[in-house]
């Protein structure tokens, strides 16, 4: 048996361990997100959203739906990676994957993939469900299945950031309650950013999410704030700027390693 | 000694604090040998198990299992590198079963369910194999971390603390499973506060002391070097004090004279002066001191390690 070169028993054991937490904790997982996101359709699309006009020619009801995935897929992505990595540094487990012949950025694989994969499902089922209170419409279904997995894949990886550097479980929610929450209500889940004064506008520009939210809708809708090329870029952008700085962290080995 | 299958050359380990956990650590361990590290707490034992299993950084030095380096080379290396670590630290709601098999897996090694049965049945850990670990005792989750620590098969086994609070069936389990493994060829390394452990088990012991090894021998020569011998005689008629013909032996009563106890040196038994045990019996005989019964012990580990360490924390075997 080699002993050099990928490690793939060692990141498919990791994703398959993250995975079957994602099974044990089904209900905390993909019920409750499935919950809330009804909530908000019922509330914004049934109550609220009949009362509202198109927004570039597709029903409020409808025009939520992608941002509201997203909301979902950031969210879930940044949890379940954070977790997947802080949950082993807490209990002190950790100890067998720091020995093991296993490479940073083979761990990397093992929890991003899994974060991502199950916030992947947790988006096909999101939308599922929307389909049943609005009219959903995808024009560009290998462009929404890009921007899916573009997502998912980015968020983990910054959960997984998060994770490393948390020393606590108070630390660990930080990031999430104080930046991510905010970017994403004003990342235009709920509106076209176009609505917005044109100061708030530029502010807006920088967020990244504005840029997920928009390339996202536009793989649904045919409508975006920003160009779809953008979209990509942006996110793209936000992804090797992380991975930057999980070069780093592995390099000297930041709060993994004494 | 042959090719070593672990060799640490001026090992050295400094925190950021400036505290200096290991100052030069020199250490061969032969293939197939039991090596007993021994020290007081906070000597440096785990941080150099630590360096060596990669969870530690160190500042300096090199280490070379199996003709790897363990950080250039550090999947080869980790490849054949079992730890069981002091902490009890497992999953909670994995299966036996699951964790042991995830541990395979993660070093690099292919399923193999007839392997894992045979370690699993071994630890007695078989009839466990689907509980939770959450549900299973202490010893019971210090036999699932062993198990997890073999189910790679590496060739190099350290086990730190290994007894460290357990009970005497596993303890007596454990010592079974570490000849068995060693029978098997695989290199052990074990720290323990336990010296009867070391005494029992080891090949060799090394002796580490504030980060510093300060010894390192075979067990039976370092008995011998530095081992006093006893000699306690019951004697059949109590006598008030030593013969004066006896003043140069080193001698004391015991017991309100009931006993007659002799220490000397292991190694000066067979040298010029004849103050061995015959020479006693002989002198004692033309004295008409009559004994009824004798019993020979020899110091252990304890007492050498304690008289090497002296100065050092007081807390070994406890």
């Amino acid at each position: 048996m080699s002993d050099v070169g990928f490690n793939r028993t060692g990141v498919w054991a990791l994703y398959r361990f993250e995975m079957a937490r994602f099974v044990r904790t089904v209900v905390q997982s993909v019920v409750t997100p499935v919950i809330t996101t009804s909530l908000y359709f019922v509330v914004f699309g049934s109550a609220i959203g009949s009362r509202m006009s198109r927004v570039g020619g597709v029903p409020y009801g409808a025009f939520i739906v992608p941002g509201l995935i997203m909301l979902s897929i950031l969210t879930s992505s940044i949890s379940n990676a954070s977790f997947g990595i802080y949950f082993p540094k807490f209990t002190g487990t950790i100890y067998e994957i720091l020995s093991a012949p296993i490479s940073f950025i083979e761990m990397l694989i093992g929890y991003v993939g899994a974060a991502a994969t199950k916030s992947v499902i947790l988006g096909l089922i999101i939308l599922a469900t929307s389909a049943a209170f609005v009219p959903v419409q995808v024009h560009h279904p290998a462009w929404m299945i890009a921007f899916l997995l573009l997502t998912a894949v980015t968020f983990s990886v910054f959960g997984f950031v998060i994770g490393v550097w948390a020393n606590g479980f108070e630390q660990l929610q930080l990031i999430p309650m104080l930046i991510v929450t905010p970017l994403t209500f004003l990342g235009g889940a709920f509106y076209s950013i176009d609505m917005l004064p044109p100061r708030w506008r530029t502010v807006a520009l920088f967020n990244p999410v504005v840029y997920l939210v928009s390339g996202f809708r536009w793989s649904f809708y045919d409508t975006a704030d920003v160009a779809v090329g953008i979209s990509l870029g942006m996110t793209s952008l936000f992804l090797v700027v992380l991975l930057a700085i999980l070069y780093w962290i592995f390099k000297t080995g930041y709060r993994l390693k004494k | 000694m042959s090719a070593p299958i672990l060799k640490i050359s001026g090992l050295t380990k400094s925190y950021a604090s400036g505290f200096v956990a290991l100052k030069g650590v020199d250490l061969e361990i032969a293939k197939g040998e039991i090596f007993a590290l021994l020290g007081p707490n906070g000597a440096g034992k785990t941080t150099l198990i630590s360096v060596v299993c990669g969870i530690v950084t160190p500042t300096s030095g090199t280490v070379v299992a199996a003709g790897h380096d363990i950080v250039r080379d550090y999947r080869s290396a980790r490849f054949r590198i079992g730890l069981v670590p002091q902490e009890l630290t497992t999953d909670a709601f994995e299966s036996v079963w699951a964790t042991v098999s995830f541990s395979r897996g993660l070093f690099r090694r292919s399923p193999n369910p007839a392997y894992v049965e045979k370690v699993l049945r071994e630890l007695s850990l078989w009839d466990k194999r689907k509980s939770r670990i959450m549900t299973l005792s202490g010893g019971m989750k210090r036999r699932v971390m062993i198990a997890k620590a073999l189910a790679h098969e590496p060739e190099i086994l350290f086990l730190d603390e290994p007894t460290a609070g357990v009970d005497v069936e596993l303890r007596r389990d454990m010592w079974a499973l570490v000849r068995r493994l060693r029978d098997e060829g695989v290199t052990i390394i074990l720290t323990t506060h336990y010296i009867d452990e070391a005494e029992e088990m080891a090949d060799r012991i090394g002796i580490i002391n504030k980060g510093e090894l300060i010894l390192v021998e075979d067990k039976a020569t370092l008995m011998q070097k530095l081992g006093k011998r006893r000699l306690t005689l019951n004697l059949q008629e109590p006598i008030a004090q030593l013969p004066g013909a006896l003043a140069g032996w080193p001698l004391a009563l015991k017991a309100g004279g009931h006993q007659l106890e002799y220490t000397f040196d292991a190694h000066d038994a067979a040298g010029a002066h004849p103050r061995d045990i015959p020479s006693l019996l002989r002198r004692l005989g033309e004295l008409g001191v009559g004994f009824k019964d004798l019993h020979t012990s020899q110091s252990s580990l304890e007492e050498i390690f304690v008289s090497l360490v002296s100065g050092g924390a007081r807390e070994v075997g406890t």
